[in-house]
């Protein structure tokens, strides 16, 4: 924490420029209360650099869109207090790991939500719109797994902070593949045989360490480790029955 | 799905090493402690059917549990990727079969 002649805690804020081939610059920014990383970042647009690229709309921790990688480590930024992060007064903020950059803090989400379409993460549905709406138990197992994941905000964060995603890029990662589990524990959907034969190829669900990052970073508190050794568990069941 | 084949592949043979590998500790410190001489010990592999399913299917789970590993490890921390992988891990896999298997005869045929 630096102290102005006013009297004013300031914190100092690294915050990459550029691409691949940008540098982190140094501002100094007001140290407010309650204040979040989101704000600090929109500070630096608002007073000092004008042309800052980064990305958000909710700031509630609904849209998923805020990530960044803060003091190194993937966070939501709109529910990130500083309090709880910042070391000794110093924030290093940069783009989200583990997808390509665009321009200072705005990253391309696209190969992330490419692998959500390759992880089979579309509903296909057992009823038309015609037909009754299916009665599901939320009492049932499966159902209970499936709404154990669905609260996801598709915010990438465990995407970045996954070993396996950095050392493979055809790894799904752990969003699309809770995606998938819960998909697979859903009775309404109509193609679990090719839901798992989608987690199983190249880079799909076996491909996972189970380091458990992805549960250790996930803001909303979601597990999908345990989602993905579930995906594990379905299409050995899979495979021993020839289903696969 | 050959992800899914291999997944299992290592798992079922790593169960099988488990037990194995433990035995094999144990009997080599058994085996060692009174000062058995290379004869005495081919003395005892010699035309022993147990000795050549034990090592046999010890061999077995190795050579297919290693290159299954080696495949992960290359794929993820040398970026090597494709067929020549396949092929490369699937002769590792060759290679300690073909060396184990002969050791293992060696012993008790």
């Amino acid at each position: 924490m630096q102290d102005t002649a006013n009297g004013e805690e300031m914190l100092n804020v690294e915050i990459w420029r550029g691409r691949d081939d940008g540098a982190l610059q140094t501002y100094c920014v007001p140290r407010r209360a309650s204040q979040t990383v989101l704000d600090v970042v929109t500070w630096v647009q608002r007073h000092a650099e004008p042309a800052l690229a980064y990305r958000f709309a909710c700031r509630v921790g609904m849209c998923g869109s805020c990530a960044m990688q803060v003091n190194g480590k993937p966070r939501w930024t709109c529910r990130t207090h500083v309090s709880r992060v910042a070391e000794d007064g110093h924030l290093r903020i940069e783009p989200l790991a583990n997808l390509p950059r665009i321009k200072d803090l705005a990253t391309d989400m696209a190969p992330f939500f490419e692998k959500w379409r390759d992880a089979r993460g579309r509903h296909v549905p057992t009823r038309t719109r015609h037909e009754p709406m299916a009665t599901v138990s939320s009492e049932s197992p499966a159902r209970k797994a499936a709404d154990a994941g669905i609260e996801c905000i598709n915010c990438a964060v465990c995407y970045a902070a996954c070993d396996v995603v950095g050392w493979d890029e055809t790894y799904l990662g752990p969003a699309a593949l809770n995606r998938a589990w819960t998909l697979a524990n859903d009775e309404r959907d109509a193609d679990k045989a090719g839901l798992l034969r989608a987690v199983s190829e190249s880079g799909g669900c076996h491909s996972c360490h189970s380091h458990g990052s992805c549960v250790e970073h996930c803001p909303v508190g979601l597990n999908p480790t345990a989602g993905i050794a579930g995906l594990k568990r379905m299409t050995l069941a899979a495979l021993m029955k020839g289903a696969l | 799905m050959l992800e899914a084949r291999l997944y299992l592949l290592q798992r079922a043979s790593a169960m099988l090493l488990a037990p194995l590998v433990l035995a094999h500790l144990v009997m080599i410190l058994f085996a060692i402690e009174g000062g058995l001489s290379a004869a005495e010990i081919l003395g005892r592999t010699r035309g022993s059917l147990l000795w050549a399913a034990f090592y046999g299917l010890f061999v077995t789970a190795v050579a297919l549990h290693a290159p299954i590993g080696l495949r992960n490890i290359l794929r993820e921390w040398a970026g090597w990727r494709g067929r020549s992988l396949d092929l490369a891990t699937f002769g590792f896999g060759a290679l300690l079969l073909g060396l184990g298997l002969r050791a293992v005869i060696a012993v008790t045929a």
